[in-house]
C-alpha cells in the first residue's frame, strides 16, 4: 500500500504547523473517544498546547505547577486507579528532570502514563541550549516497557495522541514548538510500531524520525534530480523498531542515513546502527504478509541482503549542546536539513561506488 | 474485632519473622521494619479496608510503601492476616521470589506501587487521592465519585465516631469511601518531590490522604537531625496545611485512633506523625542508626529471637 503523503510537501510551499499543535488537536479527540483521558501540566498548558483540552474538559485537567518530578509521579498514581493520564512539560524537563521517577514509577511499575516532552530539538531556538533538548530519546528508550514516539509532522501527531491513549503501555511522546512542513496525508497511516515507505529508491535508504522526515523527502526529490534514488523511510516509532521494514530497505540499498534533531550517540540512529549491526544478515520475511505466510511455506518468501555490506552515516547533533538563534539558523549550523542529506547520500553513495 | 492485646501479639509475631526473613536473605533493612511493627499490625488488624482473598477488591483502602526498604514488615504482615503463606517469608530477596527487596507492583498483587527509590511515594499516593476524590474510577461505585464538576463533594457519608468504625480484617463493615494510607519515611522528606507533592495534596485539599511518618530519627549516615535537620517537623507539615497528629508510634491504640481523626478531617490531608523506636523489640538494635540497613548474622538473629520469644511470656 502506498503512503499518501500531502500533496504540497513538494511544491517548495508546504503547509506548515507544529507538531505540538497536532497533538494538542489529538488530545481533544481521544478526551471525546474515553472519559479516562485526563491531562496533567507543570504551569505550561498552552505551550505544550493542553488549553483546548482544559477547556473542554475542566474537570479533568490538573495543573500541578512548575515541579516535574511530581507531575509524573502524580500521573503515576492517577494510572494506577484506572486513568490515562497525559502529562506535559517541555522535553527538557519532562523527561530531563523527572527521569528516575519515570523509571520506577512509570516504566518499572508499567502503567498506561502518557509522558509529553514537547519543545524537544535545536528549533526552540533564541531560548538557547538550556531548553534545547537533544538527549531525550537515549533517556527514553534504554526504559523497558516504555514507548517513544517522534511524530514527523502535525497531523501525524494528532494521530499520535489518539492512538497512545489507547495503548496499554507507558509512551513518551517527543513533540517540537516550530513550525515545520506537513508531509502526511490526513488519511496516511500511523500505527504504534510501524515505520513507513513514503519514497521507494534503490541507491540509498533515508531512515528519519520526528520533523526531519520533511526533510528528507525535500532531500530525495533533489537527488533524484541528481541521478540518486533514494528510499524514504519514515519511523515515528523509535521504540519498537519496525525492525522487518528497515532492514528491508537497508539491504535494498546497502547505504543508509539516519536523521534526528538529536544527539547521534543514544538516539534514533544509534537504535538504526544496533539493528543492522546485529541483524544486517539475518534472513527475515521479505514483508508481513509473506511472514504469515512464510510460516507455511518456509522456503520460498524470504529474502536475503541483496547487499553483502552496509554503510551507514547517522545525521544529527555529535556530542555538542545547542546555542541561541533562530531555528533555521540552527538547523543549518548542525546540519540539519534537506541541503546536508542531499551532500551526505552523495559522499555515501560515491564511497561505495569506489 | 481484633482487639489492642491481639494486635501487640500479631506484632510480636511480625517481629519475630522479620529476624528470620532477614537473616535468610543475608541482606535488608531490619530497623524501620521492626520499628513499624506495632504500625502495621495495627493497620491490616484494625485500620485498613481489604479482603484477605481479594488483594485487588475495587473498594479496598490503598496502601503505598514509600519508604520501600521496610518492605519485610509489609510481607510478615501478609503472612500475619494469612494471605501469603509464612513459609514464602523466607523467600526474600531470593531468585525467582514473589518478596523483591524493594516493593514491587507487578511481583505480588497486594503490591500497589513499585516503590524503593526514595521520596515519591507521596506524591502517587496523591495522584491516587486525587483520582479517588473527583473522579469516578475503575470497577467501583464510590462516593468519592459523586461529586460535583468543580470537585465538591455533593454528599458524603461521613462516620459519626472512627473509633466504632474499625473494620476487621474480612472487611465486614464496608466503609463508603476509600482512603489512601502512604508509608514515610522520616530520612526520605529530604527529598524535594515530598514536598512538591504536600502542596499538591493541599490544595487539592485531599482529605482521603493519610501520610504515617515514620519518625525514628535515622538514615544511613547518622540521625536525621545531625544529617539534614527535619525539625520542626510538625510546622512544616501544619504550614504545607496539612492536618498534624502526633503519637507514640509504638502504641497500636495510638494509632488506631490517630487515623479515626484523620478520616474525619475530609478537608485536608493528615500526616501522622508517628515516632518509633528503630530496631523496636531488639535490645541491641534499637536506636541503633548503624541497623538502618545491615542484616543480623546467625548469632544475633537467635539472640534477637530470644528476646521477641520472651516477650511473648
Amino acid at each position: 500500500m502506498t503512503y499518501k503523503l500531502d500533496e504540497k510537501i513538494l511544491s517548495g510551499e508546504p503547509n506548515q504547523d507544529s507538531t505540538r499543535a497536532g497533538f494538542g488537536r489529538g488530545l481533544v479527540t481521544a478526551a471525546r473517544n474515553d472519559e479516562n483521558v485526563v491531562g496533567l501540566c507543570a504551569d505550561l498548558t498552552e505551550s505544550v498546547q493542553m488549553h483546548k483540552f482544559a477547556e473542554e474538559f475542566p474537570e479533568r485537567f490538573v495543573e500541578i505547577g512548575i515541579a516535574e518530578q511530581n507531575l509524573v509521579t502524580v500521573a503515576s498514581g492517577m494510572a494506577h486507579v484506572g486513568k490515562i493520564p497525559f502529562a506535559a512539560s517541555y522535553a527538557a524537563f519532562n523527561p530531563g528532570r523527572n527521569w528516575e521517577q519515570i523509571r520506577t514509577t512509570i516504566a518499572l511499575n508499567d502503567v498506561p502514563v502518557k509522558i509529553i516532552g514537547s519543545h524537544a530539538g535545536l528549533n526552540v531556538g533564541p531560548d538557547g541550549a538550556t531548553h534545547q533538548m537533544l538527549e531525550d530519546i537515549a533517556l527514553m528508550r534504554v526504559l523497558p516497557n516504555m514507548v517513544v514516539i517522534a511524530p514527523g509532522d502535525a497531523v501525524e501527531a494528532e494521530k499520535v495522541a489518539v492512538a497512545c491513549a489507547r495503548d496499554s503501555r507507558p509512551n513518551y511522546i517527543r513533540l517540537t514548538r516550530e513550525k515545520s512542513p506537513t508531509f502526511s496525508a490526513s488519511d496516511a497511516p500511523f500505527e504504534i510500531g510501524r515505520a513507513y515507505i513514503l519514497r521507494e529508491g534503490s541507491d540509498v535508504a533515508i531512515c528519519a524520525t520526528g520533523t526531519m522526515t520533511a526533510q528528507a523527502l525535500i532531500a530525495a526529490a533533489e537527488l533524484e534530480k541528481q541521478g540518486i534514488s533514494a528510499e524514504i523511510i519514515h519511523v515515528p516509532t523509535i521504540k519498537p523498531l519496525d525492525e522487518t521494514t528497515i532492514l528491508k530497505s537497508a539491504r535494498k540499498t546497502g547505504k543508509v542515513i539516519t536523521v534526528e534533531e538529536h544527539q547521534i550517540a543514544g538516539g534514533f540512529g544509534s537504535a538504526i546502527a544496533e539493528l543492522l549491526s546485529e541483524r544486517y544478515h539475518d534472513v527475515i520475511p521479505s514483508t508481513v504478509e509473506e511472514s504469515v505466510q512464510s510460516t507455511k511455506d518456509s522456503s520460498s518468501s524470504l529474502c536475503s541482503a541483496q547487499n553483502d555490506k552496509f554503510l551507514l552515516h547517522r545525521i544529527g547533533i555529535n556530542d555538542q549542546f545547542g546555542q541561541s538563534g533562530t531555528a533555521e539558523e540552527l538547523l543549518k549550523h548542525y546540519g540539519l536539513t534537506a541541503e546536508n542529506i542531499v551532500s551526505t547520500a552523495i559522499e555515501l553513495v560515491q564511497n561505495r561506488s569506489n | 474485632m481484633t482487639t489492642i492485646r491481639e494486635i501487640e501479639i500479631h506484632a510480636r509475631n511480625m517481629r519475630e519473622n522479620i529476624v528470620r526473613m532477614l537473616v535468610a536473605a543475608g541482606s535488608g533493612h531490619p530497623a524501620g521494619a521492626l520499628g513499624l511493627a506495632d504500625i502495621y499490625a495495627a493497620l491490616f488488624f484494625d485500620v485498613l479496608h481489604y479482603d484477605r482473598d481479594n488483594p485487588e477488591s475495587p473498594d479496598r483502602d490503598i496502601l503505598v510503601i514509600s519508604n520501600g526498604h521496610t518492605v519485610p514488615v509489609f510481607y510478615a504482615a501478609l503472612a500475619e492476616i494469612g494471605a501469603i503463606p509464612e513459609s514464602e517469608l523466607l523467600t526474600l530477596r531470593k531468585f525467582g521470589s514473589r518478596l523483591q527487596g524493594h516493593p514491587e507492583r507487578k511481583s505480588l498483587p497486594w503490591i500497589e506501587t513499585t516503590s524503593g527509590p526514595l521520596g515519591c511515594g507521596l506524591s502517587q499516593v496523591a495522584g491516587m487521592a486525587y483520582a479517588l476524590k473527583y473522579w469516578k474510577v475503575s470497577g467501583a461505585n464510590l462516593t468519592s465519585a459523586r461529586l460535583s464538576k468543580d470537585g465538591e463533594r455533593v454528599s458524603e457519608k461521613t462516620r459519626d465516631d472512627g473509633l466504632d468504625e474499625r473494620r476487621g480484617s474480612n472487611g465486614s463493615a464496608r466503609g463508603l469511601q476509600r482512603f489512601v494510607y502512604c508509608m514515610v519515611g522520616d530520612g526520605e522528606l529530604d527529598e524535594g518531590n515530598n514536598w512538591e507533592a504536600l502542596m499538591f495534596a493541599a490544595k487539592n485539599r485531599l482529605g482521603n490522604l493519610i501520610a504515617v511518618i515514620d519518625r525514628n530519627h535515622i538514615q544511613i549516615d547518622g540521625d536525621t537531625e545531625d544529617v539534614m535537620p527535619l525539625e520542626p517537623l510538625d510546622d512544616k507539615f501544619r504550614a504545607f496545611g496539612w492536618q498534624v497528629i502526633q503519637i507514640d508510634g509504638n502504641n497500636p491504640e495510638s494509632f488506631i485512633d490517630a487515623c479515626a481523626m484523620a478520616r474525619a478531617e475530609t478537608d485536608c490531608p493528615t500526616a501522622i506523625l508517628a515516632y518509633t523506636v528503630p530496631g523496636k523489640g531488639v535490645s541491641f538494635m534499637e536506636n541503633d542508626y548503624t541497623w538502618h540497613g545491615k542484616t543480623p548474622n546467625p548469632e544475633q538473629a537467635q539472640k534477637a529471637l530470644n528476646e521477641l520469644e520472651a516477650e511473648k511470656l
